[in-house]
């Protein structure tokens, strides 16, 4: 079964039908999205800035890591699942859409930059001397993660959007391959 | 007095029509918008956590405080930078929705607040003698901020 085939077959099953089309519940599951969203977001932020040294000057690093972390974490298992809802609700238009895939793909890059971070980056923070700058790879993946956080949120949002959508041709060809979308043959 | 005429007058402006007549621009501003939120957030955050006694508690949170005001207010600047031309762009849908009104409402009572009372509290430290105003005063913080995300959100569903 093709992805294409199993998102139309999801997006056609009662659940996700139901949840697409309910009066609250998917208001509801975007709403908490969104302020877990905030929550998650503000927390690595102020981490992130704290690597650059742009706030807390005075509170160890790998202090102000250790203290948000539960926060951070919290409320990115809420956001995951209820993004994941989200996904269910409308599969395969989001699977086709544009900017869900691009979202997915800084995804991936953003947990690639934590996974570099915590296994190469972190243990050099710990104990680092609260005075200086803190090492270049510390700060530069938090400006990594500033920078993929920001794009992942834009991106998110703009998923909303119809403009790129397989249904609405004639698209540039390079989109309807960035989106596997194949438009009907139709005479103009 | 009523606000009609004001808002009438907001909608017609060149910006508000601008975004409008733009199929990006709304979504484009949107999405700063929703940037500043999660910043707020964070700064937000960082203080009525010490408050409640979690987060950063080996810091006094007169430090924490002065730490995250600059980023609160930059946030806060964002956030009506970006609002200010979302609202001029459907201020007549604002007018009638309720969510928008609990919003403004929020937003002024979280704003009066945060830069009276809950400075008063985490500047004079008080909440180390008395941890339960302390948890008061932040939980106050955080659900008239909640209420402000609450409004914005639902603008948009109704």
């Amino acid at each position: 079964m093709s992805p294409l085939a199993f998102f139309g077959w999801l997006a056609d099953s009662s659940w996700s039908t139901a949840l697409h089309e309910s009066q609250y519940a998917y208001s509801i599951i975007e709403s908490v999205h969104v302020w877990t969203m905030a929550v998650f977001f503000g927390s690595v932020v102020m981490f992130d800035l704290r690597l650059l040294g742009l706030t807390m000057r005075k509170v160890p690093a790998d202090e102000v890591l250790e203290r948000l972390l539960p926060l951070t974490i919290a409320a990115f298992v809420v956001m995951a699942i209820s993004g994941t809802l989200l996904f269910y609700a409308i599969p395969l238009r989001s699977y086709q859409n544009i900017f869900f895939r691009g979202k997915m793909l800084l995804l991936l890059l953003a947990g690639l930059n934590v996974w570099i971070f915590h296994a190469r980056v972190y243990p050099k923070v710990v104990g680092w001397n609260v005075a200086g700058a803190l090492p270049r790879a510390a700060r530069i993946a938090g400006a990594l993660s500033l920078t993929l956080w920001i794009a992942i949120v834009i991106s998110g949002r703009m998923i909303a959007y119809n403009w790129f959508d397989c249904d609405r041709q004639p698209q540039l060809a390079i989109i309807n391959l960035l989106t596997s979308c194949v438009p009907d043959e139709q005479e103009p | 007095m009523s606000l009609l005429p004001f808002f009438q007058w907001c909608y017609q402006t060149p910006v508000g029509e601008t975004i409008r007549e733009s199929t990006w621009l709304f979504p484009v501003i949107e999405a700063v918008h929703l940037l500043g939120l999660g910043l707020t957030a964070g700064a937000v955050l960082l203080v009525d956590l010490r408050l409640l006694g979690t987060g950063l508690t080996r810091q006094p949170v007169a430090q924490l405080w002065s730490s995250a005001q600059p980023w609160l207010l930059g946030s806060l600047a964002l956030m009506l930078a970006s609002g200010f031309p979302l609202f001029l762009s459907e201020s007549m849908k604002c007018y009638y929705s309720i969510p928008f009104w609990i919003k403004m409402t929020c937003l002024l009572l979280a704003l009066l607040f945060t830069f009276t009372i809950l400075r008063r509290v985490v500047l004079t430290g008080v909440a180390s003698e008395r941890p339960l105003l302390g948890r008061a005063t932040a939980l106050l913080s955080l659900s008239l901020w909640f209420g402000v995300a609450w409004g914005g959100r639902w603008i948009g569903f109704s």
